[in-house]
C-alpha cells in the first residue's frame, strides 16, 4: 500500500543510500583513502546506468539484454569527441566541419542524441516481440555493436581507445577526483527525479499497466508499442549518458563496455537492489561495487560468490535489497 | 445512423469457428442485452467488435465506419469503452493510476466518477488488487467511461457481486442510460436487465436467433434460449 508504512520506510531508506552515498568520498578524504573516491563515483555511474535500464525494465516489463549497447555508445562517443579534439582532425566536413569536444556538456547531449538514434529502430523491431524473444534481440543488435566496435580500427578496434585527459565541464575542475565525483552524484539525481517524474506520470501509469496486460491497455485505448518505444529510448538515453560518464571515469573505452556481461550487469543491479523501484538501482551498485570491491580482494572469482548472493536474492528477497528492507515490492 | 452495426459476423479461434452470424445493432442512446446461454458466443462478440478477437467475415460498423480487423486501441479511440469480464483492472496501480491512465478528454472527469461511485475516492490511493470485488467492478467501470466512450460495453459485470453490490451497479447503469449513454449489456439477471433494456439480442450457436423489444421475448422464449 502506498499510503502505509513501507513507503515511508523505503523514502527513508532512499534517503539513507542519497547520504552515504554522498558521504562516502568525504569518509575516503578523511581516511586518506583517495581510491575509495573512485569506487563511490563507479557506483554512481552503475546507478545512473540502471536507472535508465529500469524504466524499460521495471516500469515497462521490457526486459532489455542489449542495454550495454547503449551504455558502450555513450563511452564512445566520449572517446572519439575526445580523441578528435585532442589531435584536432576534423571527424565529419559536411555539412559543416566538426572536430570533436572536450566539454562534457556538448558529449553528454551527444552520447544521448546518438544513443536514441540507435534505440528507436532497435526498440522498433525488438518490441514487436516479447518474453524470451525480445530478451534475444535486443541481445543480437548489442552483440553486432560489439563486434561492429572490434573490427572497426579507426577507433582502436579491441584494444579500444584512450581520453588522454578527462573532459571538462564549465566552472568545475574534472581532474579532481572529488569534483568529478560530484558532478556524477548530480547527474545520477537529476536521473532519479525523472524517473520520479515518469514513474507518477499518466505514462508511466500507462507503461506499468502495459506490463500488466496489453490487451487490458490496447482496450482502453492506448497502443502500448508506441508509449514501450518512447520508454525504451529515454532509457537508452539515460544509459548513454551514464556510459559517457564512465569512459571519462576510467580514461578509456573498449568494446568490453558494449558486451553482453555489461548488459547482465545492469539486469543483475537492478535484480539485487530491487526492480522498478526508484532507488533499486542505486542500492543494486552500491553493493555490486561493495561485492567486487569485498570479495575481489579475496579471490579472483569472486563473481561465484556474486551468483550464489544473486540466488539468495531471487530466491528469498525477491524485492531486491529495497524490497528486503523496505516491504513487498508494489513489481508483480 | 446506428452506432454499432454488426451484421452476419463470423469469428475463429484458431481452425474452430465460434461465431456463425451474429447481427446486432445499437442506436444512439439505446440500451440493449445481448443474451443467450454460457458458450453462445457474446463474449467472442464483444471481442470481436473491440479488435481482440478478428473477425473473419461479415461487417462490423461504428458511426457507419468499418472497423472489422482494425487494431484493438484505434477501434478503443474511435469511442469504445470496454468493462471486461473478471473485471480486469491493473492489479499493481492504484485506483487514481487506473483512472487517469485510461484518460480522454469529454464529460466524463475524474471528479464526475468520484460523485458517481463515492468509494472510489476513498480507496483513492489503494491498489487496485487489494480492492473487494464489488470496488474493481466499479474501478473496471469507472475506467471505461474515462476514456469518455460513445459506446460502453458491460460483460457481465454484475457477475459473482454482493447483491447490494449489484443494485450499486445497476443504479449506475440506469443513471447512465438516464443521460443518454449507449450501453451493450451482456448479464444473465434477466429480472434486472430486461426492464433498463430497450432491445435485446439472444446468441446460440454463435448466431443471433432472437432480435426485439424486452416485452416480445416471452416466457417461451425465455425458456428456449435461456433457461437451464
Amino acid at each position: 500500500m502506498r499510503d502505509g508504512q513501507a513507503m515511508s520506510r523505503e523514502t527513508l531508506i532512499n534517503i539513507l543510500l542519497a547520504a552515504a552515498l554522498l558521504a562516502l568520498p568525504f569518509v575516503a578524504i578523511a581516511m586518506e583513502e583517495p581510491f575509495y573516491i573512485t569506487l563511490a563515483t563507479r557506483m554512481a555511474i552503475l546507478a545512473l546506468a540502471a536507472v535508465g535500464l529500469n524504466i524499460a525494465l521495471g516500469l515497462g516489463g521490457l526486459i532489455s539484454f542489449g542495454h550495454a549497447a547503449f551504455f558502450g555508445i555513450g563511452g564512445y562517443v566520449a572517446g572519439i569527441f575526445a580523441s578528435h579534439a585532442f589531435n584536432m582532425e576534423p571527424m565529419f566536413s559536411a555539412p559543416f566541419e566538426f572536430s570533436g569536444s572536450d566539454q562534457m556538456p556538448v558529449i553528454w547531449l551527444a552520447a544521448m542524441l546518438v544513443s536514441v538514434f540507435v534505440a528507436i529502430p532497435i526498440g522498433a523491431i525488438s518490441l514487436r516481440t516479447s518474453g524470451v524473444y525480445f530478451i534475444m534481440i535486443t541481445l543480437a543488435f548489442a552483440q553486432m555493436i560489439y563486434y561492429f566496435a572490434i573490427s572497426w580500427p579507426a577507433y582502436g578496434g579491441e584494444d579500444g581507445l584512450s581520453i588522454i585527459t578527462r573532459n571538462g565541464f564549465p566552472g568545475v575542475n574534472t581532474a579532481n577526483p572529488l569534483s568529478f565525483f560530484l558532478l556524477c552524484y548530480g547527474v545520477l539525481a537529476v536521473a532519479l527525479l525523472m524517473f520520479w517524474l515518469i514513474q507518477n506520470s499518466r505514462f508511466g501509469a500507462a507503461l506499468q499497466a502495459g506490463r500488466q496486460n496489453e490487451q487490458r491497455l490496447a482496450a482502453v485505448g492506448i497502443a502500448p508499442f508506441r508509449i514501450r518505444l518512447v520508454a525504451f529510448a529515454i532509457s537508452a538515453a539515460i544509459t548513454g549518458l551514464a556510459g559517457a560518464l564512465f569512459a571519462d571515469l576510467n580514461r578509456f573505452v573498449s568494446p568490453s563496455m558494449l558486451s553482453w556481461h555489461m548488459s547482465g550487469e545492469l539486469i543483475v543491479l537492478i535484480i539485487l537492489g530491487g526492480t522498478a523501484r526508484l532507488f533499486g538501482p542505486v542500492a543494486g551498485a552500491v553493493l555490486f561495487v561493495l561485492f567486487e570491491f569485498a570479495l575481489g580482494g579475496i579471490t579472483e572469482h569472486w563473481q561465484f560468490f556474486l551468483g550464489l548472493i544473486l540466488l539468495g536474492v531471487v530466491l528469498f528477497a525477491r524485492g531486491g535489497l529495497i524490497g528486503l528492507v523496505a516491504g513487498k515490492a508494489r513489481h508483480g | 445512423m446506428s452506432l454499432l452495426e454488426i451484421s452476419g459476423l463470423e469469428s475463429f479461434y484458431g481452425a474452430s469457428q465460434a461465431l456463425f452470424g451474429v447481427n446486432l445493432r445499437v442506436a444512439e442512446g439505446e440500451v440493449v442485452a445481448l443474451m443467450g446461454r454460457n458458450g453462445m458466443g457474446k463474449t467472442t462478440t464483444i471481442g470481436s467488435v473491440i479488435g481482440l478477437v478478428r473477425p473473419r467475415n461479415g461487417a462490423i460498423r461504428l458511426s457507419g465506419k468499418d472497423v472489422a480487423g482494425m487494431q484493438p486501441h484505434r477501434i478503443a479511440r474511435l469511442g469504445v469503452g470496454l468493462v471486461p469480464e473478471g473485471r480486469r483492472c491493473f492489479p499493481n496501480l492504484t485506483v487514481h493510476e487506473n483512472l487517469v491512465a485510461a484518460a480522454r478528454p469529454g464529460v466524463w472527469t475524474l471528479a464526475r466518477i468520484n460523485e458517481l461511485f463515492p468509494r472510489l475516492e476513498e480507496r483513492r490511493d489503494q491498489y487496485a488488487n487489494t480492492l473487494s470485488g464489488g470496488e474493481q467492478q466499479m474501478l473496471a467501470v469507472s475506467r471505461a467511461l474515462m476514456t469518455n466512450p460513445k459506446l460502453l460495453i458491460l460483460d457481465e459485470a454484475t457477475e459473482g457481486l454482493a447483491p447490494v453490490i449489484r443494485q450499486d451497479i445497476w443504479a449506475a447503469i440506469r443513471r447512465l442510460k438516464a443521460e443518454g449513454q449507449s450501453i451493450l449489456v451482456v448479464d444473465k439477471t434477466l429480472s434486472e436487465l430486461l426492464p433498463v433494456a430497450d432491445r435485446c439480442f439472444v446468441l446460440e450457436k454463435g448466431r443471433t436467433v432472437f432480435s426485439g423489444r424486452p416485452n416480445e421475448l416471452t416466457a417461451d422464449l425465455q425458456d428456449r434460449y435461456l433457461g437451464v
